[in-house]
């Protein structure tokens, strides 16, 4: 929008995005976003807050002369992430689920790099303006521009639910509408289990730790049987340092692949489900409208009628951009979500044939002391 | 006597004859080379073969083993005296049989093969003999000491295997051929034959032994056939045993041989040589007869001590193989309401022959388990053995079984208790000493065992408790305890230290646990979810494959909860066991002050004596003098006794406390091993569970 010259949308590749780093400074996180030029070789790198994402967000739903914006699934933007709060584990947990794992918010970072490679591959969005100032502009575009009104897009609560339960004309929307509603409480429910396996395997990790070290000082070079004693304590202290380290990687292959997909699965049925619901209130628009119209008199009988036919004529293009957007979602979820079962599983098979190596070794070495 | 004795020489040189042919070489080489010999002055007559045996061996035989055997009867003592009825009965038998070996030359078919069976034979002669042993003669038992050397001579494979069987099962006496013991008998009356032949008996005649013979004639008198025969060969038996060994083995053993039974023997003397003090006592005193007996080299070898240095004991600790199974299963409950008690099958498997079989069960309650406890801890805790704490009685573990209800934790408490059951015994029969006691076989063995009175009230934790309490109490009585023993004042320490440790540990592993079980838990809970999950999903393929994952993650759960089981078993409960042991640990150091404790009082009584005596001779009270000097010798022997009490009680600590540390070292090693097996086991299983659901991930289309 604002200063970009760019005539085609984006004038960077959509697959070359990248959140290659990330500074931390007080409450405020920055993220140092790459991407490649289309037409050269040259690269773009800028630094942009979670301010800046929202507003990129914003300037998504806002755009104008887009027909049928209300049908576009918009792709998540992840919830703020606040570092450095006394209470920040279970509070992050909350609201960031997965993305407030990891170290160094490694998955935070993952999931924003991932949230801009769907704005920037999907089909209308990545015309908007505002992507390409956010991917190339030095400048921080969210900081000239006011945040008033953002939120007035986002549904409101009481009435939401009255509506949400509001039968549709068509059984397509109405099935996927029930779908949807069960789908997107399935997955958030299999992601907060899914979060208490990876915390338990982390705290497992950590016990494995304790152990280890506290074996350590059952060392004792007193006689040849303390010796032998300890001898073995060191290795059981091996032993568990491996078992530890086993429960670390397949804690962070769950987090870094699973656990990522699932959290982006979850979040994007949300953004279906608000798609959906967006529609849903045109949809009960214009019943009111036609209701209206039917009552009118016949002097502004005719105004109404345009108009019923203006908000008819909308809805009908939400509906079929809403088709379109729910077919490329789900066979865009269903790549995704095999490219992360696939990724899952190699990535905890190699974990486990690398531990039982370990193991075997670690065995190989307890049998022969035992043989001393 | 007397009619046994007028009836033995015809009968052996006929039952003599076959069998000496028979031996093939070995028998007529000893038997010429006995023969020609003259007992004493063997060595230059002997041919080839034997000279080695005679510049060698000849010491050993006389230095080791023969010390060896002389303690060795006492174990046949005591085992035999529960079979002893069995016994009877093999000896008798034979008689049948005897006669016609002796009068028939065909006897000789069954010989050889009977010669061919190293390990069975050895064991009946052993067993036919022991009877007589109990009347503890030490000449008679050098008569054994013979036997021994010739049951090896004869079956030169068998000699290791027999080593082990050699102490006289009862089960072997009801096996037993009635021809092997034919066969043995024979033998050994073949040797004392040839004694008798060269040497006189004038050593016989003296003094002491006379007595040994009498006595033995009277053990002799159970087994019908000796009685031809031997009462004189006893005698001349004993006489003669240390020159005929030499030449019967030596003609036909090499220092293969000798080495083995040596290595027999000792084994042997370590399972018993820790009795009780009681046997100790026995084996001095036969000790002290050995020695006055008139055969001299005998005299002279067995006036080496048996007791051991330390380094020997920790050796033969090492060596000790040790064959005996103990299983505790079946937990059963018996009785309703809250008369209701558990009981458990107790499983022994065994070769070693003190038992009277190779496998029995029995039955028994959790409360007779604290009455074997309870039994040994008074017999021997005095004695500085670490005797191994059964597990403790769970008041809320146990009502809750009795209530009846089939939930997990019940189960579980079940499992563990019986696990717990199953090492308690195992540790027990491990320990050489604890193994001998009476009450541990009468536990294991006996069908019906009298109800343990007592530990209801004073069962398990409570026990220890108090018993903790009392050791406590005298720690801090005696702390003023200076230790002399470098060696104990660094392992009292290092007790304290390591039990605080494993405290730790113990903390630590129960964490752990928890957390395996709550991986568990919530995968279980995923798996769950995420069948949800592939139920709702329109997509085929990403339907089955998350169904697939669900029953993966399930199988994952089925993982978890085994290792976390395993953790539980293998290193929780082990780390509790050895907590416990260490508070054994500690107990037996309080004994070994308590013994000190009485040894220094009973200085300070002598003390106050000498000093009161003093007081007398000064204020010249030559009434009183005497008493005083009267008294003062009786403390100065309660002094010695005492100081050879604690230095008693210090070297049994000491062994046990060493014996302790490598079977610790040795316990966790297994462990580990097995943990790192279930541990390899579970990340196999969970390769397999992931490589079959890669192509369900990859066929989604």
């Amino acid at each position: 929008m604002e200063g970009s010259s760019a005539e085609s949308a984006l004038s960077v590749s959509a697959d070359s995005i990248r959140i290659t780093d990330l500074t931390q400074d007080g409450d405020v996180l920055t993220f140092a976003i790459t991407s490649q030029k289309l037409n050269s070789s040259a690269g773009v790198c800028v630094f942009r807050a979670y301010e800046d994402f929202e507003w990129l967000q914003q300037s998504l739903f806002s755009q104008e002369n887009v027909p049928g914006l209300q049908g576009i699934i918009f792709p998540p933007l992840p919830p703020k992430a606040l570092p450095l709060q006394s209470n920040m584990q279970t509070k992050a947990l909350k609201q960031l689920g997965f993305l407030a794992l990891g170290q160094d918010w490694q998955g935070y970072c993952k999931a924003l790099e991932f949230y801009l490679q769907q704005v920037a591959t999907h089909p209308t969005l990545f015309k908007c303006k505002a992507l390409d100032s956010f991917l190339i502009n030095s400048e921080s575009p969210g900081k000239q521009r006011g945040r008033k009104g953002i939120f007035n897009r986002l549904s409101q609560a009481v009435e939401e639910m009255r509506k949400e339960s509001h039968k549709d004309v068509d059984n397509f929307f109405q099935n996927e509408r029930n779908k949807n509603t069960n789908i997107a409480a399935l997955s958030k429910v299999a992601t907060e289990k899914l979060i208490d396996v990876v915390m338990t395997e982390q705290k497992l990790a950590l016990a494995c730790g304790h152990f280890s070290t506290s074996l350590h000082l059952c060392v004792n070079q007193d006689d040849a049987a303390a010796v032998a004693f300890s001898k073995v304590c060191l290795k059981l202290s091996d032993i568990i340092e491996a078992v530890k380290q086993n429960f670390e990687k397949v804690a962070s292959n769950n987090l870094t692949t699973l656990g990522l997909g699932l959290d982006l699965e979850s979040r994007y049925q949300e953004a279906e489900k608000e798609m959906l619901f967006r529609r849903t209130c045109k949809l009960i628009e214009l019943e009111t409208v036609k209701k209206s119209t039917e009552k009118a008199k016949a002097n502004k009988r005719e105004v109404m009628e345009e108009f019923q036919k203006a908000v008819e004529k909308e809805f009908s293009l939400i509906s079929s951009v809403a088709k379109e957007e729910i077919e490329r979602f789900h066979s865009s979820r269903v790549n995704v979500l095999k490219n992360v079962l696939i990724g899952w599983c190699e990535q905890q098979l190699n974990t486990a044939k690398e531990c039982a190596e370990l193991y075997s070794q670690h065995l190989e070495a307890c049998r022969n002391m035992y043989s001393e | 006597m007397a009619a046994s004795s007028e009836r033995s020489p015809p009968p052996f040189p006929d039952s003599e004859e076959p069998e000496l042919l028979e031996d093939s070489d070995d028998g007529a080489d000893a038997f010429t080379g006995t023969s020609i010999s003259e007992m004493d002055s063997l060595s230059p007559d002997t041919t080839g073969p034997p000279k080695d045996i005679f510049n060698e061996p000849p010491e050993d035989i006389f230095s080791d083993p023969l010390s060896d055997i002389n303690s060795e009867p006492q174990k046949n003592v005591k085992i035999q005296s529960p079979g002893s009825d069995e016994a009877v009965d093999l000896l008798s038998d034979p008689l049948d049989d005897e006669a016609d070996v002796i009068s028939s030359p065909e006897v000789q078919n069954p010989v050889p093969d009977l010669l061919k069976e190293p390990v069975e034979t050895p064991k009946s002669v052993v067993i036919g003999k022991a009877p007589s042993d109990v009347s503890s003669k030490p000449v008679h038992k050098n008569a054994i000491g013979v036997r021994h050397q010739d049951i090896f001579e004869d079956p030169p494979t068998g000699s290791k295997g027999s080593a082990a069987k050699k102490s006289g099962s009862a089960e072997l006496f009801e096996d037993e051929d009635d021809d092997d013991d034919e066969e043995e008998e024979e033998d050994l009356f073949k040797e004392p034959l040839k004694g008798m032949t060269k040497k006189p008996q004038p050593s016989v005649a003296s003094g002491p032994p006379i007595n040994v013979f009498t006595e033995v004639k009277s053990e002799v008198k159970v087994k019908p056939h000796v009685k031809d025969d031997p009462t004189d060969l006893f005698a001349e038996e004993a006489v003669t045993a240390p020159a005929t060994k030499p030449s019967s083995s030596g003609s036909s053993r090499t220092n293969g041989v000798h080495s083995e039974e040596q290595d027999i023997f000792s084994e042997a003397t370590v399972e018993l040589s820790l009795d009780s003090p009681l046997n100790d006592r026995k084996k001095k005193d036969a000790l002290k007869a050995s020695v006055s007996a008139p055969a001299a080299p005998v005299a002279s070898s067995s006036s080496k001590p048996p007791s051991k240095t330390l380094e020997e004991l920790e050796e033969e600790e090492s060596e000790d193989k040790f064959d005996l199974n103990i299983s505790v299963t079946n937990p059963e409950k018996v009785g309703d309401g809250m008369n209701a008690y558990m009981a458990y099958k107790v499983s022994t498997q065994t070769s070693l022959t003190m038992f009277r079989s190779k496998t029995f069960t029995v039955r028994r309650r959790f409360s007779d388990f604290l009455g074997l406890y309870e039994k040994l801890s008074e017999k021997h805790s005095q004695n500085g053995y670490i005797i191994p704490p059964p597990p403790e009685k769970s008041i809320l573990g146990m009502t809750k079984v009795k209530v009846g209800k089939e939930d997990p934790s019940s189960a579980e408490f079940v499992e563990r208790r019986r696990a717990a059951l199953e090492r308690y015994l195992q540790r027990i029969v491990s320990h050489p000493s604890l193994l001998q006691d009476p009450d541990v076989r009468e536990f294991l063995e006996k069908e019906e065992l009298p109800r343990a009175v007592g530990t209801q009230a004073l069962s398990g934790a409570g026990f220890l408790k108090m018993l903790n309490k009392a050791t406590d109490a005298v720690s801090k009585m005696t702390i003023k305890m200076n230790e002399q023993d470098v060696w104990f004042d660094e392992k009292i320490q290092d007790v304290e230290n390591e039990e605080q440790q494993l405290r730790k540990l113990h903390v630590m592993v129960e964490s752990l646990v928890n957390h395996r079980k709550e991986l568990s838990g919530n995968t279980a809970v995923f798996a769950k979810s995420v069948a949800m999950l592939g139920s709702s999903e329109d997509n085929t393929a990403l339907s089955r494959a998350l169904s697939q994952l669900a029953e993966v993650e399930d199988r994952i759960e089925q993982l978890h909860q085994d290792q976390a089981a395993n953790d539980f078993f293998t290193f929780s409960e082990l780390l509790a066991d050895y907590i416990r042991l260490l508070g054994a640990v500690r107990g037996c150091f309080d004994q070994r002050m308590k013994a000190w404790q009485r040894w220094q009082d009973a200085e300070n009584m002598l003390q106050k004596k000498r000093e009161a005596e003093a007081k007398l001779l000064w204020a010249n009270k030559p009434d009183k003098l005497q008493q005083a000097k009267d008294e003062i010798s009786e403390w100065e022997a309660k002094v010695t006794q005492f100081e050879r009490e604690f230095e008693r009680i210090s070297a049994t600590v000491q062994k046990d406390v060493i014996r302790f540390d490598k079977e610790k070292a040795r316990d966790f090693k297994r462990q580990i091993i097995k943990y790192l097996e279930s541990l390899l086991h579970s990340e196999q299983q969970l390769i397999k569970y992931w490589e079959a659901f890669l192509p369900e991930a990859k066929a989604i289309a």
